[in-house]
């Protein structure tokens, strides 16, 4: 207290020294009035705790917006460096299998048309064990090159809020011929729009990014057609035995448990003895 | 100094005791308020990201960040909670600097804010089924603030 009174009095008085010699007295009386309401304690009691107050509301929301630009921002692109390592494996497959879009049954296939061994998976774009399967069966689709081809079918769950919205994005997409895209795209970036309240900005985002006609894509996932597609895969699977997500069947049989990468190889090699002997 | 103590009446050292114990009171609900803002404020801004990266390992938390009851009528909780401990660390810098009526407010609001942390802490218990765990020091800062107001005489 006393080494700002002394401070203050002495900024004042050097002050009114410059300001005399200029004869300038009125500004001198201001500095006087200010140096001494400064001093007084009624002066502090009564600012200071609006101005703490003031500060630390305005710094909370400062701090609070340029934490959300700057997470809002690298999100798009924080998303392609994290996905450009996973796209490279993505796009490897479908590269050395002339990916198909659909078969005749109208399903989602990736991998040659005559390909041994029919993989399908039921799948539910937000449950994160899905995510994982899905990488497992890329990477599993590459090393065995032509002799495994994938078919996804819809199986979103109720207890995930997005879900039938993701899947109808996906299957919007397949209107488009990027079925694969946007399930590749839904996968990598599920952390991202399963917590927001509306995925659908998100999806759209994807959509424009896979230079998709969007306003079609937008019509399309809110149609009814693409609905009663998500519902139809649906009970296609619930009338196989599907009751969570994934559930993988590989040549038409149930491939229980088969969810982890080693699993699945075992279980592809297995199907693939069979077939040859 | 210490002579100028030492002549003090009785009456004159209790009431610097009552005060220094009031600015202690203070400054105690003001750091948890603090805290607690940050808290609420980092919650807010996880769930308009929809960054779930807040989890880490705890199962079910991104339940309770997106689920239904995270926001109230298109505004995330956590902004609520926020602006509660934001009028608590007002109220207590108010306080500090001996403004009167700073108390009744503070009880008002504390005890809504430990009834809003009870009604969260039963959705996660039984509702969701799932706790996260920055929602839950929200909830333990408040229960702290309650216990504080009810335990220190300073309060009243």
């Amino acid at each position: 207290m006393t080494k700002s009174e002394a401070l203050t009095r002495g900024v004042f008085a050097f002050s009114s020294i410059i300001l005399r010699s200029f004869y300038f007295e009125p500004v001198e009386k201001g500095l006087k009035f200010a140096a001494n309401a400064i001093e007084s304690r009624s002066f502090m009691k009564r600012f200071l705790p609006f101005l703490i107050i003031a500060i630390v509301g305005l710094l909370t929301i400062g701090i609070a917006t340029a934490v959300y630009k700057v997470k809002m921002q690298p999100a798009p692109a924080g998303a392609t460096t994290g996905a450009s390592p996973a796209s490279g494996e993505m796009t490897k497959p479908p590269a050395a299998a002339a990916e198909e879009q659909k078969d005749s049954q109208g399903w989602h296939v990736r991998g040659p048309a005559k390909a041994p061994l029919l993989l399908e998976i039921y799948g539910d774009f937000q449950c994160p064990s899905c995510a994982v399967a899905s990488k497992a069966i890329d990477q599993l689709q590459a090393e065995f090159k032509d002799k495994i081809k994938v078919v996804f079918h819809e199986f979103p769950l109720s207890m995930h809020q997005h879900a039938v919205r993701a899947a109808e994005a996906a299957e919007a997409a397949g209107l488009q011929g990027k079925f694969w895209e946007m399930h590749d795209a839904l996968y990598d970036y599920q952390p991202v729009w399963s917590h927001t309240t509306n995925p659908g900005f998100l999806f759209d985002s994807y959509a424009g990014s896979m230079g998709l006609d969007l306003a079609r894509f937008r019509a399309d996932r809110q149609s009814s057609d693409i609905e009663g597609k998500v519902i139809e895969d649906g009970n296609a699977g619930l009338l196989r035995g599907v009751r969570n997500t994934p559930t993988i069947f590989i040549n038409g049989q149930h491939a229980k448990g088969a969810i982890t990468k080693d699993k699945l190889r075992e279980a592809i090699e297995a199907a693939l003895a069979k077939q040859k002997s | 100094m210490a002579s100028g103590k030492s002549n003090m009446a009785a009456t004159g050292e209790m009431r610097t005791v009552r005060g220094r114990s009031r600015t202690i009171f203070y400054w105690i609900v003001a750091i948890i308020a603090l805290i607690g803002l940050a808290d609420a404020t980092f919650l807010t801004i996880a769930h308009l990201t929809g960054d779930d990266a807040v989890c880490g390992s705890a199962a079910g938390c991104s339940e309770v960040l997106g689920s239904a009851y995270a926001t109230m009528r298109g505004i995330p909780t956590a902004a609520f909670g926020a602006v509660a401990y934001f009028i608590v660390f007002s109220m207590a810098v108010l306080g500090l600097f001996g403004y009167a009526g700073v108390k009744k407010f503070l009880i008002a609001l504390v005890t809504a804010m430990f009834l809003a942390s009870l009604y969260f802490l039963y959705l996660q218990a039984f509702v969701l089924h799932a706790f996260c765990p920055y929602c839950l020091l929200s909830a333990a800062l408040s229960f702290f603030l309650a216990g504080l107001l009810v335990a220190v005489p300073a309060a009243r």
